[in-house]
């Protein structure tokens, strides 16, 4: 893994496909590429076998935009929806066994961190409600616990899309499913809460209806992580097939259950605030400096 | 195990049918350093070289498939291989080389004329009607499955020029394959037809494959064509359609 991985060897150039050709002339590695620039580069993620309408691709998609060195960075995901579009994205992508991401990804980030010491590697948790808070809910938390310095990101679509409509714990209490017919008796789990407790720097509970805003979150989760420890983003993205939402209105639903019960919300611990601060302070001087 | 000329379990073009065995698992065993693997036998090394070269000579819209160890610039080892890959292409008349940039599943479709992919190596080589097959730099353990993909449901000679051990799933193999054994395998090519074996496609270069490929290599722009890519799933898999079905009423 260097700055070379990303470009052809002599004479191999001119046979690539061309989205590789794309990718390595006008992709969004070694810069900081922002959602109001899309359609105009190859983004790291164009084709994928989703469903027409699905809220979580659209996230996906963003996240891909939001990521701070996409050429450092390594996710890691598991089975569900999710992962059918996360690995056909261009970027090294590792499945873990349902349970296991966020051990995989404390393995991932410890042996990036001793391989190269001077270059910050990004490791990214990316996987489903099933996968992070029912499956891989022990992973989870102890990797929390251990303050291990990744981001893990919950596409949180409150269902077992892939299998049919299995509740999950994110599923909201009484909600009726296929797989679920008499319907969800618990409450839907307070993962932000249990994050918070578990001395997580920064969390946050977004919806994909404000594209800025999901690039920005997934930035500033990836670069807190960086430097001060574990976060988390809960992020609403509605399985339209299992909650029969018409393709069109896949976005009213989501400014609807944003504006219900899953409005922006975020977390600082009071390490990664003061990191912040500082940073987006370096930041402001230097774009100043520049002008 | 291979006994004097007996073979153990003879690798050859298929198609095989769905899940062959693996070639390991039938007794085939890796070649070691300074020998070749031809069709489940160990041989020596030249003797592999010149069945490889005499194979992609002679059957047809043979094809090299490099893999991200050698299409990538990693290093300034992969840098300098790139220069000896394309002096063994340029000694192939009629070559086509059709990459293998990574191994991402590529669904739902594929251009099977721009690249080939472990997860369905086989719409490449069917689409291209490829009857001989290099696979170079390509990680062994895609490498293995892609193989006997391949064995299974095509006709194609596959080689696998292989860094490490070899592959015994290939019909033709030889490991530790560096630098030298790149020159090695090009004057191997130079003396088989300087031996008399005509090649198929004599008189023409490195032949473009896919839109992408002749737009580049030409210099013109070319539009890229409305249904050239491949569905992938079940009919993409089998190729066909079923003919009958079971006959749930049967006893």
């Amino acid at each position: 893994m260097s700055l070379k991985t990303i470009q052809a060897a002599p004479g191999f150039q001119d046979y690539l496909p061309k989205e590789y050709q794309d990718l390595l002339e006008d992709g969004p590695f070694f810069q900081q590429r922002k959602v109001s620039e899309l359609g105009s580069f190859k983004e790291a993620i164009e084709e994928h076998p989703m469903c027409a309408g699905c809220a979580m691709t659209l996230f996906i998609r963003l996240v891909y935009v939001g990521l701070p060195s996409l050429e450092h960075t390594v996710i890691c995901g598991t089975a569900g929806c999710g992962r059918l579009a996360i690995s056909q994205g261009a970027v090294p992508f590792v499945y873990g066994n349902y349970g296991d991401t966020n051990a995989v990804a404390t393995g991932l980030k410890r042996g990036l961190d001793i391989r190269f010491k001077d270059q910050p590697k990004d490791v990214v948790v990316m996987a489903g409600d099933g996968g992070l808070a029912d499956i891989g809910f022990h992973a989870v938390m102890h990797s929390w616990f251990r303050k291990e310095k990744f981001t893990t990101i919950m596409l949180d679509n409150e269902v077992y899309g892939n299998t049919g409509g299995q509740d999950s714990g994110m599923t909201q209490k009484g909600m009726v499913m296929k797989m679920a017919p008499t319907g969800k008796k618990f409450e839907k789990m307070d993962m932000l809460g249990l994050a918070k407790t578990a001395g997580v720097a920064y969390t946050a509970r977004i919806s994909p209806t404000n594209p800025t805003r999901v690039a920005n979150t997934v930035r500033k989760a990836v670069l807190i992580a960086r430097e001060v420890g574990p976060t988390f983003i809960q992020a609403y993205t509605s399985c339209n097939i299992e909650y029969a939402i018409p393709t069109p209105k896949v976005m009213d639903d989501a400014r609807e259950v944003e504006k219900d019960r899953y409005g922006y919300l975020e977390y600082f611990s009071d390490e990664a605030k003061t990191y912040w601060e500082e940073s987006e302070k370096e930041r402001k001087r230097l774009r100043k400096a520049e002008k | 195990m291979t006994q004097g000329n007996k073979v153990a379990y003879p690798v050859v073009p298929g198609p095989e049918g769905i899940l062959p065995p693996a070639a390991t698992m039938m007794g085939v065993p890796l070649p070691e350093e300074g020998e070749g693997l031809v069709e489940g036998r160990i041989v020596g090394e030249q003797e592999a070289l010149e069945t490889a070269a005499i194979a992609l000579l002679t059957r047809k819209n043979a094809t090299l498939f490099p893999g991200p160890l050698v299409l990538w610039g990693w290093n300034d080892h992969t840098n300098e291989k790139a220069k000896y890959f394309f002096d063994v292409a340029n000694e192939l008349p009629g070559i086509r080389i059709i990459p293998m940039p990574d191994y991402r599943p590529i669904y739902p479709k594929i251009d099977p004329e721009a690249v080939i992919n472990p997860c369905h190596p086989n719409l490449t080589i069917w689409h291209n009607k490829i009857e001989a097959c290099v696979f170079i730099g390509v990680h062994c353990h895609f490498a293995n499955i892609t193989l006997k993909m391949v064995r299974a449901g095509t006709n194609c000679y596959t080689i696998a020029l292989c860094a490490e051990a070899g592959h015994e799933d290939a019909m033709c193999s030889v490991p530790n394959f560096d630098i030298e054994k790149l020159v090695r395998f090009r004057d191997a090519i130079i003396k088989v037809k300087k031996n008399g074996i005509k090649p198929l496609y004599e008189g023409k270069g490195i032949i473009p494959t896919g839109w992408a490929q002749i737009s580049r290599l030409s210099g013109k722009p070319v539009e890229k064509p409305k249904d050239d890519l491949l569905e992938v799933g079940v009919t993409g898999a089998f190729s066909h359609e079923l003919e009958t079905g079971l006959d749930d009423t049967a006893e």
